[in-house]
């Protein structure tokens, strides 16, 4: 069975990906003027600086937007259809594309709460998922 | 100004098949010979060849087979199948400056026998780059994020499934009128349209483009050297691009940038045009390109499609009249280029009586021309 890809950090990412496989989700932060940014960029839009920082989230956030892939147009989701794929808005303010590990593609709604949870992929690699907020994390 | 000193003085296509059965640069070849056919250019004229950044042909193989001495005018633009009015814009601003004399913009793509963009072959990137924080969640394909982007709108706008629908309905009406349609056979109803499965939710099969093998080619050169063929040419009134901005809304199209300075451009308004084509990849698009284009408000594309408004018998403001992307072929904005310069000349299958003003999308904003007959 194909996999979906795996994310390959750049030089310009590897923190977020370094933060998740340490059990935190950091987003990037201007060191300058503070603004909140993702994906990661080299340059603050705003002001231009380089100098970042990666502010701890909190993982809570909201599903914005989500789809539901039922025909399996690449080979990774040959064996995983029904897919759901959501973009979650953090209480912080930016977007994550992700994955839901405890609601059933017919369930998902925009404006559903979730929080984040990690799901080891490889030793380099932890990716943040999500589960419905208030729910016990799988396996608790 | 650019203002109509530029015209498309012909087109060409080759047939639209699953399996072309010859090499994407014959496609081109064959397409470009036809459309310098039809504009009366010998083909030693031609001067400039402009490309898809993802079309497999460079222009020094087309070049050399077209027998050209000199190539003053060349370039490619990067994204992937949106770019066709971003190179007519390019080329025409070439002639216009006096830098070429006769630009062919060509495309030749085995887009259903070869390599296939709606599984992601030509777009994918192996979790690298940007993909590192989509793909690894199943957002493989240009398929997966515009139904991101679509279902975010129609919560937004409440744009239904059955406005989505009635898009594929109208086109394939057109599409019914036309003999080089791939569906110029088979009829669609909204009945079919809600009862057929979904692909990637909220697309439905029948919202989603077709995968084509096939060429296509624009002839573009000053409208004073098209009209001395005698052949009927479509000027360009206006042309202009839109690149990806990063700081927009979510749920805008690159329309909402690249409209006002089109608009400007032209020195007409969107109740001027009579014809309009856009960039169908996926259905919903159509409607969110007529609003943020401005040919009705925000929120009101759905409803004006669902009302008949875009059909070529009896709408207001007939759309994507060959059939589109989604009924006629999959040429990555090429035949709504072709299609938006037969209406301008009178010779379309689904033909608008007495249209003047042309209007061509092939993006949903990445670039768009307004072609005049003249
Ligand atoms: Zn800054």
């Amino acid at each position: 069975m194909a996999e979906l890809p795996l994310p390959v950090p750049s030089e310009d990412n590897q923190p977020f990906w370094d933060s998740l496989r340490a059990g935190e989700l950091r987003i990037q932060r201007c060191a300058r003027c503070g603004t909140l940014r993702h994906p990661p960029r080299p340059m603050c839009a705003r002001c231009h600086a380089f100098e970042v920082e990666w502010a701890p989230m909190s993982g809570r956030g909201t599903v914005y937007s989500y789809i539901v892939t039922h025909q399996p147009i690449h080979p990774a989701l040959v064996d995983r259809v029904p897919f759901a794929t959501v973009l979650v808005e953090l209480e912080e303010g930016p977007r994550i594309t992700s994955n839901l590990v405890d609601v059933p593609p017919a369930e998902v709604a925009i404006g559903l709460g979730v929080q984040v949870v990690f799901e080891w992929a490889s030793d380099e690699i932890t990716l943040p998922l999500f589960r419905r907020a208030g729910a016990a994390p799988p396996g608790a | 100004m650019l203002r109509n000193a530029v015209a498309i003085a012909g087109v060409g296509e080759t047939d639209y098949s699953a399996n072309s059965g010859r090499s994407e640069l014959v496609l081109a070849l064959q397409a470009i010979d036809t459309a310098l056919a039809d504009a009366g250019v010998e083909p030693d004229a031609v001067d400039g060849l402009m490309r898809w950044s993802v079309d497999t042909s460079a222009e020094g193989e087309i070049a050399a087979n077209l027998g050209m001495r000199n190539l003053a005018w060349f370039g490619e633009i990067s994204q992937a199948g949106n770019v066709g009015a971003a190179l007519v814009t390019a080329a025409a601003a070439a002639i216009h400056a006096g830098l070429a004399n006769v630009v062919v913009v060509y495309r030749g793509v085995n887009g259903r026998s070869g390599r296939r963009y709606g599984r992601g072959d030509v777009t994918g990137r192996g979790g690298r780059g940007g993909g590192a924080f989509t793909e690894p969640f199943g957002v493989l394909t240009p398929q997966h994020g515009l139904a991101m982007q679509t279902r975010r709108r129609m919560h937004e706008l409440g744009t239904t499934e059955r406005q989505i629908g009635m898009v594929a309905v109208t086109e394939r009406a057109h599409a019914n009128r036309n003999p080089r349609a791939t569906f110029y056979e088979r009829a669609l109803t909204i009945d079919d349209y809600l009862g057929s499965r979904y692909v990637v939710e909220p697309f439905r099969l029948f919202a989603c483009c077709l995968e084509t093998d096939g060429g296509g080619a624009l002839v573009l050169t000053s409208t004073e050297r098209a009209r001395a063929s005698g052949r009927p040419v479509a000027m360009i009134r206006a042309a202009a691009m839109s690149g990806f901005a990063g700081e927009r809304e979510y749920i805008d199209t690159s329309a909402v940038a690249l409209a006002p300075r089109l608009w400007a451009q032209a020195g007409v308004a969107p109740s001027d045009v009579d014809v309009v084509q856009i960039y169908d990849h996926f259905a919903p698009f159509v409607i969110f390109a007529l609003e943020d284009y401005g040919f009705v408000e925000r929120g009101d594309g759905g409803p004006f499609v669902e009302s008949g408004g875009a059909m070529w018998d009896g709408g207001a403001l007939p759309v994507n009249t060959s059939g589109g992307h989604l009924s006629e072929a999959y040429l990555q904005g090429m035949n709504q280029l072709i299609e938006g310069v037969r209406q301008a000349r009178g010779e379309s299958t689904a033909q608008v009586a007495g249209a003047q003003l042309s209007f061509v999308d092939t993006g949903v904003g990445t670039g768009a021309v307004i072609l005049e007959r003249g």
